[in-house]
């Protein structure tokens, strides 16, 4: 396990990291892969989830994305991401009230449009809860 | 002769004014560091961006037909202009040429017998084309990025953008903004958004690129990638504009405040030399009057 990838993570508004890394786990939208040196060429989109990253046989970080794109060559995973948030520096309580205040706009939304829009919203809200409880069991 | 004391006051005011405009300037000058590195913090996105959609447009060509997003309507009759411009004023030139030169691309585009309509970011651009073409304006954002310009003021544009597009509203849709140079010089750019056309250079650099490279997987496939990834890219350049805009505008205005405080600089100077003469003058016409009394006696 000499060979590292290259991980780029990418927001709109900045670069949040680039660094060689020995494996990446995305969650692609059908279903999590894993890059290691090596990887076939793939683009994929992202669902809203967790990224891992391993050094070793450890995971060194953990951010959460709220979707967008990957891009896997054999020497580079490069993610586009709409918006990152390393999982540690979530708050509970906010994304709870979140989901709260999503429910409610669910309720209030007349539309079709709308309707998904907020859908689309909540799913990445549950997404952002899972990933803190998923933290807090792994360590 | 010049009032002394109207004198007085008049250097005094200039005085305060040159206060003012040279305090403007270096909020200007640290607003301006501010948004060139937020410019340049977005740059890596928007290349990255730029890289896999190059790669998935040579491999969707071959299948035909594309998303509408990237094919266009096939028409061009019906255009949409976005013009950026500031919210607030004292920044030299920067919203009148950007109002300029949308004047001069309606007055070109309604001449090839085309419709306009216009989508105005900013409160000058509106105000100014409001006189003119008030029919023409479909919308207008306000407080665009008053505190720190973010996405989601871009993708809340974009997708108003593209509900339009979607319900067929216009055929081709430009953005009109202010590219920044450098401080000194901001270019009015005129860019195509939608249909996304792939820059031809770019297209062709990294064609050659990518029959060396092996050829991708996609999952799921090209299309329902291709037709995720052209509305963010849709909102990337609205973005990168915006970024664009906001830079230029700090650059404008800083221009704009460090003349204006040489100029009151320059006032000043010539005012207190006229006050000064004319205090002299004053003192020599009593001095006259002191001595001709005395040799009258």
């Amino acid at each position: 396990m000499a060979d590292k990838v290259e991980f780029e993570l990418v927001s709109p508004e900045k670069l949040l990291a680039s660094q060689p890394v020995d494996m990446v786990v995305v969650p692609g939208t059908e279903g999590d892969f894993g890059v290691l040196a090596g990887h076939a060429p793939l683009i994929s989109t992202v669902r809203p989830g967790v990224i891992d990253v391993y050094e070793g046989d450890r995971v060194v970080d953990r951010v959460f994305v709220a979707g967008g794109f990957a891009e896997v060559t054999e020497t580079r995973c490069t993610v586009l991401a709409e918006q990152a948030v390393p999982v540690a520096e979530i708050d509970r309580a906010k994304a709870e009230q979140e989901l709260k205040d999503l429910g409610e706009d669910l309720d209030d939304a007349k539309t079709d449009a709308e309707k998904a829009e907020v859908e689309a919203k909540l799913a990445v809200a549950r997404a952002k809860l899972d990933a803190i409880g998923a933290g807090s069991t792994a360590h | 002769m010049p009032n002394l004391k109207d004198l007085k006051l008049r250097i005094d005011s200039v005085k305060s004014t040159q206060k003012i405009t040279s305090a403007m300037k270096m909020v200007a000058a640290s607003k301006l560091r501010r948004a060139q590195e937020q410019a340049e913090a977005a740059r890596p996105f928007a290349e990255r961006m730029g890289r896999m959609l190059s790669s998935l447009a040579v491999n969707v060509q071959g299948g035909g037909e594309g998303p509408k997003l990237m094919t266009g309507t096939g028409s061009d009759q019906v255009q949409l202009l976005v013009v950026i411009s500031s919210d607030r004023g004292l920044c030299g030139a920067f919203n009148g040429s950007i109002v300029r030169e949308t004047r001069r691309q309606i007055q070109r585009l309604q001449a090839e017998g085309k419709t306009v309509k216009l989508l105005t970011v900013g409160r000058k651009a509106r105000d100014q084309l409001r006189r003119d073409y008030a029919s023409l304006i479909v919308e207008s954002y306000e407080d665009v990025g008053r505190r720190k310009l973010s996405f989601a003021d871009a993708d809340r544009i974009a997708k108003r953008v593209l509900e339009m597009y979607e319900a067929g509203d216009y055929d081709v849709c430009s953005v009109i903004y202010n590219q920044f140079k450098s401080a000194i010089s901001q270019v009015v750019t005129l860019q195509q958004i939608v249909p996304f056309a792939v820059p031809e250079t770019a297209a062709a650099v990294e064609g050659a690129a990518v029959e060396a490279k092996p050829v991708y997987e996609f999952e799921p496939d090209e299309e329902q990638i291709l037709a995720e990834l052209l509305p963010r890219n849709l909102a990337i350049q609205v973005y990168r504009a915006l970024l664009e805009s906001a830079a230029s505008e700090q650059g404008a205005r800083m221009t704009a405040m460090d003349n204006a405080t040489r100029n009151a600089g320059d006032m000043i100077n010539k005012l207190t030399i006229t006050y000064n003469r004319t205090r002299q003058a004053y003192i020599t016409k009593e001095l006259i009057e002191i001595i001709s009394g005395a040799e009258a006696i």
